[in-house]
């Protein structure tokens, strides 16, 4: 017997039936069109179906569809801001981070609610939050690199939101020490 | 693609009287309690299980909590994800050896979605939490419609998949006694790649005497070498009551293999995972004894 599933995607939110059995993954690709979501193993071994639940990652192969009514699911499709990719996603194409790309969303994905946790993150602490992602063709060395480089671009775009307006630019440091003279 | 092909009928629950309501009424049928299902969903996906009912706990949000007391010790609701005890600033303060385990179960994913006692409950032989557990003397409380029990974490896991809850019951809580003074505790599972299930997995608990010099206590747990987790009390009789050296920990190590019962497989034969077991006995005995000596 289907059921009630209210759920939020990427800021929308849906309202329909779904049989009991159905998986997350498959409500977000087939009933919803968000193809980004990609399956691959589909017995919760390689995270390529990797979305954010209210906040955390999770395998959207191996969640009831059911499970998750009434939260909010962000998806891949979800990053970008019309035409401007998210910092993450530019980094990924930057760093050569993948080349069949068929894992990358998951990465992507994976990465995105890692850095809003943690968005310093050293090359270990990468390394053990990504160990469950499997790439098989770039290698896992350029997805660390690029999610560090996402984590720089990430820090710059927040440093940038919270610049002083103009007239406070005076008491930046290097405004000081050029008024003092004192400078290099 | 693999998709889970069978229909159910679907009975979410939202406080705990209504999913042990929902226990009692199809105690005679075939269903299964699903709370984050990241072992259940693959298995309905593989077509191992086709259950007739699946009672949700997962909105049983007045079981996700995970708290400490100085007196009773740490407590963990059975919808306490594997990641929320993995991230517990009292539990790292306190019980950190839970915490060095969760860093290794699965992937970050799955530990966001699983919870610790849907694990043991799938019973895993290899189930990583069993055997820190078990060695910090957890019970399992497990409750029915009226009816309430404690069983030993060690005597939990029955066989393959295979428990002590009966029809009609769930488990609702872990209880873990505060760890007594001078006591050193370590956890290692052996895996092919960082997060499978453990080859073979030990965790040893060492509490020392007033003078830090002889063994007053020791436990030791195992998982992936028998059919379901196990202690090996033959082999934490050899430790106590004697100055632990690398020498006592390989005689230790002896006697382990003797006290399990492992399979053969394509990863290991039985032969290897005894030798596994005696290894890993002797590199975490060791890491325990330190830790014991600085506590």
């Amino acid at each position: 017997m289907k059921r009630e599933l209210n759920i939020t995607v990427n800021g929308e939110s849906y309202n329909f039936f779904v049989e009991p059995k159905t998986l997350l993954v498959h409500v977000l690709r087939e009933m919803l069109g968000f193809t980004g979501t990609h399956q691959a193993c589909d017995s919760s071994s390689c995270a390529a179906c990797t979305v954010i639940v209210d906040g955390k990652a999770v395998k959207s192969c191996s969640i009831l569809a059911l499970q998750v009514n009434g939260k909010e699911v962000t998806t891949v499709e979800g990053l970008a801001d019309g035409a401007n990719l998210h910092p993450i996603q530019q980094a990924f194409i930057d760093n050569w981070a993948f080349q069949c790309g068929f894992c990358t969303s998951g990465q992507i994905m994976a990465a995105k609610a890692f850095l809003d946790e943690n968005p310093n993150p050293t090359r270990e602490e990468i390394q053990m939050q990504m160990d469950g992602h499997i790439c098989r063709c770039t290698g896992h060395n350029m997805i660390n690199e690029a999610i560090r480089d996402a984590a720089k671009r990430l820090q710059s775009r927040e440093a940038a939101k919270k610049l002083p307006a103009q007239k406070n630019l005076q008491s930046h440091k290097w405004a000081q020490t050029a008024k003092s003279g004192k400078g290099a | 693609m693999k998709t889970i092909t069978t229909d159910f009928e679907y009975l979410p629950a939202t406080t705990v009287e209504e999913a042990l309501d929902m226990l009692s009424q199809h105690k005679d049928d075939d269903y299964k309690i699903i709370a984050g299902g990241q072992s259940l969903c693959t298995a309905m996906k593989h077509r191992l299980i086709a259950p007739e009912y699946l009672i949700d706990i997962k909105g049983l949000t007045d079981l996700d909590y995970i708290k400490f007391d100085e007196k009773e010790g740490l407590k963990i609701g059975a919808l306490a994800t594997h990641r929320s005890l993995e991230k517990s600033q009292i539990v790292r303060e306190k019980y950190s050896v839970l915490c060095e385990m969760e860093e290794n179960v699965a992937s970050v994913e799955t530990r966001n979605w699983g919870t610790v006692v849907g694990d043991l409950c799938n019973a895993d032989p290899a189930v990583d939490p069993a055997p820190p557990l078990i060695v910090l003397d957890a019970k399992l409380k497990i409750q029915s419609k009226g009816e309430e029990r404690t069983v030993a974490a060690e005597e939990f896991a029955l066989d393959f998949f295979e428990t002590t809850v009966q029809e009609g019951e769930m488990v609702t809580e872990i209880q873990i006694p505060v760890i007594p003074p001078n006591t050193g505790v370590y956890f290692t599972k052996y895996s092919q790649m960082l997060g499978d299930y453990a080859l073979g997995s030990v965790a040893v608990l060492i509490t020392l005497d007033k003078k830090k010099e002889v063994c007053a206590n020791a436990r030791i747990g195992l998982a992936g070498v028998d059919s379901a987790p196990v202690r090996a009390k033959k082999a934490e009789e050899v430790l106590k009551g004697k100055k632990i050296t690398e020498a006592l920990l390989a005689e230790a190590a002896e006697v382990v293999k003797t006290e399990i019962n492992p399979v053969s497989g394509i990863e290991g034969s039985e032969d290897y995972k005894r030798e596994l077991a005696g290894t890993l006995l002797k590199r975490v005995g060791k890491v325990a004894l330190e830790r014991a000596q600085k506590a």
